[in-house]
């Protein structure tokens, strides 16, 4: 507390409630709406409340989940990556290109795949921050480039086609299911929300990234490099794209140069559901996890409930856009507690 | 009284964790200029939003003109006859200072194109009547906090109203701008508009004030005649006590060795080049009007803006400076002037905003260790009596002069051996400016080298050791504390701009 020269008046909302509301208001209000998604769906739609179809929305939520994790990095410090799903293309035929060495044994392939995998990742991201704040150019505009030229590349190294034939030890790697409710593949993903959420809570370079969001002027003028942190967190969405192609390579076993299209507006769409807000500094990780939830959610909810196909976009489309506006509230909640 | 124009009956306003206003009843009379005092975060300006339709009370009345008034938006406010002019400054800063001052009523011709021709020549008829010589198709982004100050009173006078309110409007103005700006209160005085005007200068606000309001921790103390008033009232009746002498000024700190020294610093070909020093254990204070080039001089020495050409020299020895980030690894801060655009991350909590400056000594291995960033907040919170809720409450909901110690606060948690202060009690009420003055002379006797630059010419001279003087982006005299002299400075201040 502080120190003035008059005690304060009483508080009518005591610090530690007010901490207990903005949780309520940040975090738990997108979990509760996964909660009531998915007790709506367990209702309605058959088969959906089952162990089987609960795997099955783990299997598929990993590639994005990890795709949105480095994306949240990006959309904190106020940017945006376009590129990832085609970066993503790119690292599928690299990591499978190395993999399918008849040279190599199946234990130095997969080590150097994975190497190979978030070392290109890792480039484009850097080639992203580095180009749009060495010459001041939108991210969006550099991101947009980049998904060309990475998508491009992918058809190059794979010469056009798809490549298959990975060691059988990683592909049953990928068909795991650890204690038989964890997909291994999920697994990876939950590791990299919580690398993620480590990072951004813990030191001080997730301090910086917030910061940089925040007011960047602010921080260049207190003797920071904030263009570091830029380049850092398109890295890191570079490098997560590159992780998120290796769970790409587990999951369906091919390396393609047409994988990944649209990836990137799922990535943006689980951050923005989860309360990051695009104009940067506020947001949090744990809820990107829980906005790619929520949309693997509704997309296998809407299915088993019979919506078809040409429908199924439309609401998704709108609940995004709900997020957004519910964003805008919640947003002025905060304020008004904090 | 029958000529009441405003009336407050048992208005109140709280937010979480803090009581802003309480049961606060208040009559303001037709034609009359009122003033409001009271420590940081005493209320005021939140008087002022209620009346401006930006927040709502929770409980009272209020009426103007004798009907019930409850704005429900600032755009309600405005139609009602009320203007005014934020303690916090609301331009957009990438639109002309002529778009600016007209956007809500652009001059337009046929098919909604607009006028330019009018917009301009209508922008430099208002700029000139507050003395602002600039060219008003200049984007504001480019301006001083203080020029920025005058486009926003420029822009409440382009309106007829009724009331005019004006929150802590001289915070960074110089003598001539104040004088100026008097002269316009009187002169809508003379025309019968209502006048609410906030300031911390207590001296200045018996030459245009009848009455005075006195707020304290969101209560009013009291409503008086200023007649018959003399500063010492004013601050009893603001901190409930008196207070010392506010310059104490300490003779037994004396500088020493030069700690920075800048000879030829040149921003661009244009303005010429200036050199000066500064001691350890010096505080060497900066004068000049608004647009002198002052701020600018500041930041091209830090490496906030590029610089054409100079010598820095730090004890002795030069280094190049050409990011902030040099100039903190070298020893310096800059503490800036624009506290909401260059020093805040308004967001972000209290402690965040003060750890920023050196995260290293609040973490190991790149953790943050939280426990002794949350004590080393605390410390400098109750050192500077920032109030605020707790130290995790975002800077945004803090009142103006409680953000300006949060700047000055992450500066001092930095303690380098060189400070440049901006306008470091920008908006900074009497009490806490004084536990400042303070600070800085004790920061001084540990051997610091301080460049004070303030727009509040006595704050100057009870400070200084030695007070440089720009005029015109050039530096036109040294006046040693001996010599202290308010017509002095002020004349060599005018002295390149009266020239032929
Ligand atoms: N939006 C808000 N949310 C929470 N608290 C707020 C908000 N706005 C103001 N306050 C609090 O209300 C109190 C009064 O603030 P106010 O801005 O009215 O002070 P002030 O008298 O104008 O001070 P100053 O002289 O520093 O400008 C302060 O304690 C401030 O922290
Ligand atoms: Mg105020």
């Amino acid at each position: 507390m502080t120190e003035t020269s008059e005690p304060l008046v009483s508080a009518p909302v005591s610090p530690g409630r007010a901490k207990f509301l903005r949780f309520l208001i940040r975090d738990a209000g997108v979990l509760l709406a996964l909660v009531l998604i998915t007790l709506f769906f367990s209702v309605t739609a058959p088969y959906f409340a089952t162990p089987d179809n609960a795997l099955k929305i783990f299997v598929q939520i990993a590639i994005n989940t990890v795709l949105a994790a480095g994306m949240t990095f990006v959309i904190l410090t106020g940017g945006i990556d376009l590129s990832v799903g085609s970066v993503l293309a790119l690292c599928t035929v690299v990591g499978a290109t190395v993999m399918i060495d008849e040279d190599l044994s199946p234990a130095v392939a997969i080590t150097l795949a994975l190497l190979a995998c978030m070392a290109t990742g890792a480039i484009c991201g850097f080639l992203n921050g580095w180009i749009s704040t060495r010459w001041k150019i939108p991210s969006f505009i550099v991101t947009l480039g980049m998904l060309n030229m990475a998508a491009g590349a992918a058809r190059v190294v794979s010469d056009n086609s798809t490549i298959t034939g990975l060691p059988q030890s990683f592909v049953d790697f990928g068909n795991l299911i650890i204690g038989g409710f964890l997909p291994s593949i999920f697994l990876v993903a939950v590791l990299v929300i919580a690398a993620g959420w480590f990072v951004l809570r813990f030191t001080v370079f997730g301090r910086m990234i917030f910061a940089v969001g925040t007011n960047d002027e602010a921080v260049r003028l207190s003797g920071h490099n904030p263009d570091f942190y830029k380049v850092a967190a398109f890295t890191i969405s570079g490098l997560t794209a590159g992780i998120a192609a290796m769970v790409y390579l587990l999951r369906l076993n091919i390396g393609s140069p047409i994988a990944g299209v649209g990836y990137e507006l799922n990535a943006i769409a689980a951050v923005i559901i989860g309360g990051t807000s695009l104009s940067g500094g506020k947001g949090s990780i744990i809820g990107t996890l829980v906005g790619a939830c929520i949309l693997q959610v509704l997309s296998t909810g809407l299915q088993l409930l019979g919506v078809g196909d040409n429908f199924k976009p439309i609401v998704i489309g709108l609940v995004i856009v709900l997020a957004v506006i519910l964003d805008a509230y919640r947003e002025r909640l905060l304020r008004k507690i904090r | 009284m029958d000529d009441v124009i405003l009336s407050l009956e048992g208005v109140g306003k709280t937010f979480p964790g803090v009581v802003a206003l309480s049961d606060v009843s208040l009559s303001i009379a037709h034609g009359e200029t009122h003033i409001v005092l009271g420590e940081n975060g005493a209320g005021k300006s939140t008087l002022i939003k209620l009346l401006a339709g930006i927040y709502q009370p929770d409980s009272g009345l209020i009426a103007f003109n004798g009907q019930p008034y409850q704005p429900k938006t600032p755009h309600d406010a405005q139609q009602s006859g009320i203007r005014i002019v934020h303690q916090e400054l609301n331009l957009l800063p990438y639109l002309s200072i002529a778009e600016n001052l007209m956007l809500e009523n652009l001059p337009r011709r046929a098919f909604g194109i607009v006028d330019r021709k009018a917009l301009n020549s209508r922008a430099v008829a208002l700029l000139k009547e507050v003395g602002l010589d600039v060219d008003p198709r200049t984007r504001v982004e480019a301006l001083g906090v203080a020029q920025m100050q005058l486009v926003e009173i420029a822009k409440a006078l382009s309106y007829d109203s009724k009331l005019l309110v004006l929150d802590e409007p001289t915070a960074t103005l110089t003598p001539p701008e104040i004088e100026r700006l008097f002269s316009i209160i009187k002169r809508l005085k003379a025309r019968g508009v209502t006048i609410i005007y906030i300031s911390h200068r207590l001296h200045e606000v018996f030459e245009i004030g009848d009455r005075v309001t006195v707020l304290r921790n969101g209560r009013l103390v009291a409503t008086r005649d200023l007649k018959g008033l003399a500063v010492p009232d004013l601050v009893r009746m603001m901190i409930g006590r008196d207070i010392a002498d506010e310059y104490s000024f300490d003779d037994t700190i004396v500088p020493g060795k030069v700690a920075l020294s800048v000879a030829g610093l040149k921003r661009d070909a244009a303005t010429p080049a200036i050199s000066f020093d500064v001691r350890h254990g010096e505080i060497l204070g900066v004068a000049g009007l608004v647009g002198s080039g002052r701020t600018e001089a500041m930041r091209a020495l830090f490496g906030a803006d590029a610089k054409l050409d100079g010598v820095i020299e730090i004890d002795g020895k030069p280094v190049a400076i050409t990011a902030p980030k040099d100039a903190v690894r070298h020893g310096l801060s800059l503490l800036t002037e624009d506290r909401k655009g260059q020093g805040l991350l308004l967001d972000l909590a209290v402690d965040k905003n003060i750890t920023i400056t050196d995260l290293g000594k609040v973490s190991r291995n790149g953790l943050i260790n939280r426990r002794a960033e949350a004590a080393a907040a605390n410390d400098l919170v109750g050192q500077l009596r920032v109030k605020a809720s707790s130290i995790e409450q975002a800077v945004r909901n803090l009142s103006g002069g409680n953000q300006q110690k949060v700047v000055l606060a992450k500066w001092l948690f930095r303690g380098t051996s060189t400070l440049i202060l901006d306008e470091p009690t920008r908006g900074v009420d009497i009490g806490a400016r004084r536990e400042i003055y303070q600070l800085l002379w004790m920061l001084a006797a540990q051997q610091k080298g301080i460049i004070m630059v303030s727009s509040d010419l006595p704050e100057l001279m009870g400070m200084c050791h030695r007070i440089i003087v720009f005029s015109k982006n050039r530096i036109v005299g040294e006046v040693p504390r001996a010599e202290f002299d308010q017509e002095r400075i002020l004349s060599l201040a005018y002295q390149e701009y009266v020239r032929p």
